[in-house]
């Protein structure tokens, strides 16, 4: 299959039924208890400063831990696995002083392993095609918010910077041969804009075309990302990318992602994407909602037709995503509404002028 | 409705034009002389006079005007009640346009493209706005000038939608600006320039499908400049006229519009005159008038007070419903007249009032703030007609009536009381009779009161975990006594696990219900005090708690690590590779230096406001769809009482900080005498984690943090901070005066100072007086998420949960004589609004919750602390695993 046949296969498959998502690689590799050497191995023996810790460089020191998640995701029932590749950008990348060589082959090489382990399914099961998503996470710096607390104007990074890393990592994914982009834990969609300028800038260079997918978070009760703007709000900042899917991830459990979820499918006229934590961390930082519960939670949200994608943020293991994909198998995925044309705009929240 | 198409006039927007340099003088001072905060005030304005979309325009010669756009940009994005609202990214040029652009997280509009330089550049625009995602003003604007006439207006209009409808611009993103020229210049040719206007929307708005237009309306009035009131006429005048054409939106001073029927009739005419061009002597006739004008503003904004004009009844009910004082002793003494007996007044008029307030309350449409007002409006009714109530019991020789009555105290041990005072006040304002004995009240006393006061029932309050063990004590006492009153157990620590595993079995007399906040309060009273609910209520309880106890006995264990295994498998950092810093000062210091309006910067107001029971991350909060009007009031008179505050120093912050040499000794953190190590001199115990763990962290105890003896020369700090000094006297000032809602304010707000002068001070110890991070910068969010280096764990918090460590604290920095803080029988300190903690200044050492240990453990800890290993129990309660 070429690039575009999967692409046109994951767009039918995702009219067809509810597509599946894998779950927290964060948890997964932190069981496995690996310890300094494991995120050096060769390459990175003399590298200054710790990298216990940094998950994506995994995809260079330990690629077999990374093939096998990819593995167990799939065999639990997910259709999409994403690239190990969530801070692989030189400014979240910094914080473990990686250069931009390291961090694009970081994005490679997890681009070419998801894709290997996909093809191998798709392979062995030519009925349920497996997808790659090249994910695309959010920076530890904020082009909205102040890194100063005397002065609400300062930034640590600004729009050129943000674009650039992106940018890099983009290509690089692309290459490694990622069906779709999943620009996903959005805190600030000013950021978000940024990987989004330069996905079309890219495209209108030249690169080739894939599918994107936009998750934002929720981060609290208060209903708003971190940087302040409401649902509609932030699907208003980022429609202009004419996103394959939106949705919201992480922060919140099912219960409390509800709403949101449910305010998307209504403005959204794209498929509607969400993959909460299980649950809320305990007091130990832990998750203990259980299998069962997260997919009883988003089961009912698939069957009142608010999703197309499901799937699992922090905390949700191999059996929740088995436990999710049964639940959902024989429901009917999310149709989109039309909704009027209007001139809608956003500042923290939505505005909208027929 | 304009007759035309059917569309709303409401639907009009108006884009702020104020914070445009080249619009507003005013503003252009700001910013050319970097007064941005001054600036950010009038973008403020803007919104809060109702622009819906404000224009930022930064062209001007004297400026870096690219620096200009994204430092205001910037700015902005922080305030929420401003950024609330879409930007309009006003520049002629476009590398200002993209440094905006590059600023604004919304989908913002910019202001503008045209094709002034041709197609090309045209074009290059608007593929950058797609790829910004942003909708573009595009001005009637070609190679051969600006269009003055309808005919060219609407052909250059209609050429640039086929370009960018061609190259995919969502045509609804669209918003042609036709250009509005000023009017009445003196110049024949001129005088058609708004008629032209009116024709070219029209023209658009019925052959561009979806594409909006928009205007600058001050231009029209140009000529007029000085004459405000003129100028005003003239925009009112257009709009009206440009609505009805179909303009959807135009840059004005949001605030000084004003409505077409009421300018003044000869004014109105003479610039409809104008801007229509209806009569060729138009201008003078226009002019003649002017002068008659100049110097008026416009209407000053007034207070609605039409509720004024109201019957009494009424007056009362909206008095109470929003919390308004100032006219209630008038309102109740007209009523009081009008009424056979004073009473009546109570139970007719004001309980109306009340119960109005009440349903809101329920259908959360009110909030806790709102309430505590309320209530403050009808103590100060009731305070106005008990004189007339006493004077008339003497002379019939009346009994009190009540809904119920209730004896409210925090517990022995236990100082905090502002969720017991909301209660209160809650209560009260339902009818309910309160007795309160205030805190650190002891069972018997209690007891005591509920009896000679023939109680209904009793609220027990705390906070602090030891205050749980008294409430279980009570329990047991109200079981030996035989009392069938309900138990109401509320407030922070208190929980309905815990009432249903350890409370409850104790009392099998009477009912014990967990309140979870103020809002339940009135629900589960009013429930128990109706004979018939009671019974079955109490029940459905009882069987309630017995589940939450089937569920913890029944569920799996969760696995414990043994003590011993749980040391092998402790934190243990590199301390071969490391060198602990050296704290500026041994021994322990009166801190000075921090006053109210610097401790202020440091407020985090997420937990205030969680407090008045409206939950949300502030400032977000102000803005929230369902407790935002709530939150906004509150925040006002929050802002108003801290000025009185800070200005009247109502709280006297007091401080002290020591460092010594310490070192670890397994579990225990030994501190030394001198740095020669070798007498010591207290010795800090610390719990250590028994659960389970799923990732590869260690089980941590506060002392992996410090160097073992012989690994270093390690140091240990401690503080204890007070905001709390003042804060009685004036939380009893307003109390007296019936006003609990200010009362209730100064109490969190002194909790607030008291965190804030922590987190003040911890600052101070990383930057200064231990110094390991002298350049540290971190932003108040980044302070609020502790991401700093080192740590503060309090004794009876989830790092370090025995209390009684405090005791060594204190005396180590001789913490009550430096700062005037006391401990009482279970450790809480007084003044609550105090905090106090250890530093530990390891990079590695974290926050984390001890979580339930076995009794290995307990045992081992008591033999440490030289107690038997009942006192242990009983101190360590809330964490024991079996």
């Amino acid at each position: 299959m070429t690039r575009a046949d999967r692409i046109a296969a994951l767009k039918k498959a995702a009219k067809e039924r509810i597509l599946i998502l894998d779950g927290s690689w964060g948890v997964m590799i932190q069981r496995r208890g690996l310890d300094e050497a494991d995120f050096r191995a060769e390459r990175f023996k003399d590298h200054p400063g710790q990298l216990k810790g940094n998950n994506d460089i995994l995809c260079l020191t330990r690629p077999d831990i990374i093939e096998d998640l990819h593995n167990r995701y799939f065999a639990a029932g997910a259709d999409i696995s994403e690239t190990n590749t969530f801070s692989a950008t030189v400014i979240a990348q910094d914080d473990y002083h990686l250069d931009a060589e390291a961090v694009r082959d970081i994005n490679l090489a997890g681009a070419r392993i998801a894709r290997k382990v996909a093809d191998e399914w798709t392979a062995k099961e030519p009925d349920k095609p497996r997808f790659a998503a090249g994910s695309i996470g959010p920076l530890n710096k904020m082009l909205s918010m102040s890194s100063d607390v005397n002065d609400p104007g300062a930034r640590l990074v600004d729009f050129d910077q943000v674009y650039q890393a992106y940018r890099d990592q983009i290509r690089a994914l692309n290459e490694g041969g990622v069906d779709l982009y999943l620009i996903e834990t959005i805190t600030d969609t000013l950021n978000c804009k940024a990987a989004i300028k330069a996905i079309m800038d890219l495209e209108a260079e030249g690169l080739e075309k894939l599918p994107i997918w936009i998750s934002g978070t929720i981060t609290d009760r208060s209903g708003r990302t971190l940087s302040g703007q409401t649902a509609e709000a932030f699907w208003n900042s980022v429609k202009h990318a004419k996103p394959f899917a939106i949705g919201f991830n992480c922060a919140l459990g099912a219960d409390l992602m509800r709403p949101h979820i449910a305010e998307m499918a209504r403005v959204a006229d794209t498929l509607v994407a969400a993959y909460p934590n299980a649950g809320l961390p305990n007091e130990m930082g832990q998750y203990d909602e259980q299998p069962h519960e997260t997919a009883h939670a988003v089961e009912g949200w698939a069957k009142e037709g608010l999703v197309n994608i499901l799937g699992g943020c922090c905390g949700t293991t191999p059996e929740h995503i088995r436990c999710i994909a049964d639940g959902v198998k024989s429901v009917k995925p999310r149709v989109a509404g039309e909704r009027a044309k209007a001139l809608r705009l956003s500042g923290l929240e939505p505005f909208e002028l027929a | 409705m304009t007759e035309a198409d059917g569309r709303p006039t409401a639907q009009f927007i108006n884009i702020g034009e104020r914070t445009n340099v080249t619009g507003s003088a005013a503003f252009k001072k700001l910013i050319v002389d970097g007064k941005y905060a001054e600036a950010v005030e009038v973008a403020r304005q803007q919104v809060q006079n109702g622009a819906q979309i404000i224009d930022v325009n930064m062209d001007e010669g004297l400026l870096d005007s690219k620096a200009a756009m994204r430092t205001f940009l910037r700015l902005i994005a922080a305030e929420p009640d401003i950024a609330r609202v879409p930007v309009m990214i006003d520049s002629s040029k476009w590398e200002v346009i993209e440094e905006g652009l590059k600023n604004v997280q919304g989908k913002a509009i910019i202001n503008s493209i045209s094709m002034k330089e041709g197609e090309a550049p045209f074009l290059e625009h608007a593929r950058k706005a797609l790829s910004y995602g942003a909708a573009v003003v595009v001005m009637a604007f070609d190679e051969q000038g600006q269009a003055d006439t309808a005919e060219r207006k609407f052909e250059i209009s209609k050429r640039a939608y086929e370009l960018l409808t061609g190259i995919g611009f969502p045509a609804e993103d669209i918003i042609f600006d036709p250009n509005i020229f000023a009017v009445a210049t003196g110049i024949e040719e001129h005088n058609n320039y708004a008629v032209d206007f009116f024709e070219g929307v029209r023209r658009i708005k019925q052959n561009l499908p979806g594409a909006h237009t928009s205007g600058g309306l001050s231009n029209v009035s140009f000529s007029f400049r000085g004459n405000e009131a003129v100028r005003r006429a003239m925009h009112s005048v257009f709009l009206y006229h440009g609505v009805k054409a179909g303009l959807d939106m135009a840059i004005v001073n949001a605030g000084q519009l004003d409505i077409y029927d009421n300018i003044e009739p000869e004014l109105r005419e003479r610039a409809e005159d104008v801007i229509l061009n209806r009569r060729p002597d138009a201008t003078e006739r226009l002019l003649e008038i002017a002068e008659r004008y100049r110097g008026q503003k416009g209407v000053a904004q007034v207070k609605d007070m039409s509720w004024r004009e109201k019957p009494v009844k009424d007056r009362l009910a909206h008095a109470l419903v929003n919390g308004i004082t100032e006219f209630i002793v008038e309102d109740t003494e007209e009523a009081r007249l009008a009424s056979e007996r004073p009473l009546h007044v109570i139970e007719g008029p004001l309980m109306d009032g009340m119960n109005i307030v009440g349903d809101l309350f329920g259908s959360g449409k009110m909030f806790l703030p709102q309430v505590v007002k309320s209530a403050r409006v009808m103590k100060a009714a009731v305070a106005h007609l008990l004189p007339f109530m006493e004077e008339e019991k003497v002379r019939l020789g009346l009994q009190d009536t009540s809904n119920g009555k209730i004896v409210m105290a925090t517990v022995k041990g236990d100082v905090h009381d502002i969720g017991k005072n909301i209660v209160g006040v809650v209560l009260q304002c339902n009818g309910y009779t309160v007795i309160d004995l205030g805190v650190m009240v002891p069972a018997e006393k209690i007891l005591e009161a509920a009896e000679t006061e023939n109680a209904d029932m009793i609220g027990l309050s705390g906070l602090i975990t030891p205050s749980l063990d008294e409430m279980v004590y009570f329990a047991s006492e109200m079981q030996r006594l035989g009392l069938k009153k309900p138990l109401l157990i509320g407030g922070a620590t208190t929980s309905p696990v815990h009432t249903a595993v350890k409370i409850e079995p104790k009392l099998q007399s009477a009912p014990v219900v967990h309140v979870l906040d103020a809002s339940r309060a009135v629900g589960v009273v009013s429930t128990l005090m109706n004979e018939e609910t009671r019974g079955p209520f109490w029940e459905e309880t009882k069987q309630k708690y017995q589940r939450v106890r089937d569920t913890r006995s029944g569920g799996p264990a969760k696995a414990r690590v043994e003590l011993a295994r749980a040391r092998e498998l402790a934190h243990k950092p590199d301390w071969a590779a490391y060198t602990p810093p050296k704290p500026s000062f041994l021994g322990a210091r009166e801190i000075t230096g921090f006053d109210l309006a610097t401790l202020a910067r440091y407020i985090d107001w997420t937990p205030y406001f969680a407090g008045w029971e409206l939950v949300g991350r502030f400032p977000m909060i102000l803005e929230d769809d369902k407790v935002g009007e709530a939150a906004r009031n509150l925040w006002t008179d929050t802002q108003a009482m801290m000025q009185s505050l800070i200005g009247e120093d109502w709280l006297r912050p007091r401080g002290v900080a020591g460092f010594w040499p310490a070192n670890s000794d397994g579990d225990d953190i030994v501190v030394w005498t001198d740095e020669t190590r070798r007498t010591e001199r207290a010795r800090f115990l610390a719990l250590r984690q028994q659960m389970e763990k799923s990732n590869e962290k260690g089980q941590f105890a506060l002392s992996d943090f410090i160097a073992p003896i012989g690994a270093g020369a390690d140091y240990i700090g401690g503080f204890a901070v007070t905001a709390g000094h003042g804060e009685k006297e004036k939380a009893a000032e307003f109390a007296v005066k019936g006003d609990d809602y200010s009362s209730i304010m100064v109490k969190a707000l002194a909790d607030r100072f008291a965190e804030a002068f922590a987190e003040a001070l911890h600052e101070r110890v990383r930057r200064e007086l231990w110094g390991y991070a002298p350049d540290e910068a971190l932003s108040g969010e980044d302070l609020i998420s502790e991401k700093y280096r080192g740590i503060r764990p309090a004794p009876g918090y989830p790092s370090q949960p025995d209390h009684t460590e405090k005791q060594t604290l204190f005396s180590l920095l001789d913490a009550t004589a430096h700062t005037g803080i006391d401990l009482t029988s279970s450790f809480a300190m007084t003044p609550p609004a105090s905090v106090s903690g250890l530093y530990l200044s390891h990079p590695e050492a974290v926050y984390f919750a001890v979580g339930r240990i076995e009794k290995d453990q307990v045992e081992d800890y008591a033999r440490r602390k030289g107690w038997d290993v009942a006192t242990a129990e009983r101190w360590l309660a809330p964490i024991l695993n079996y």
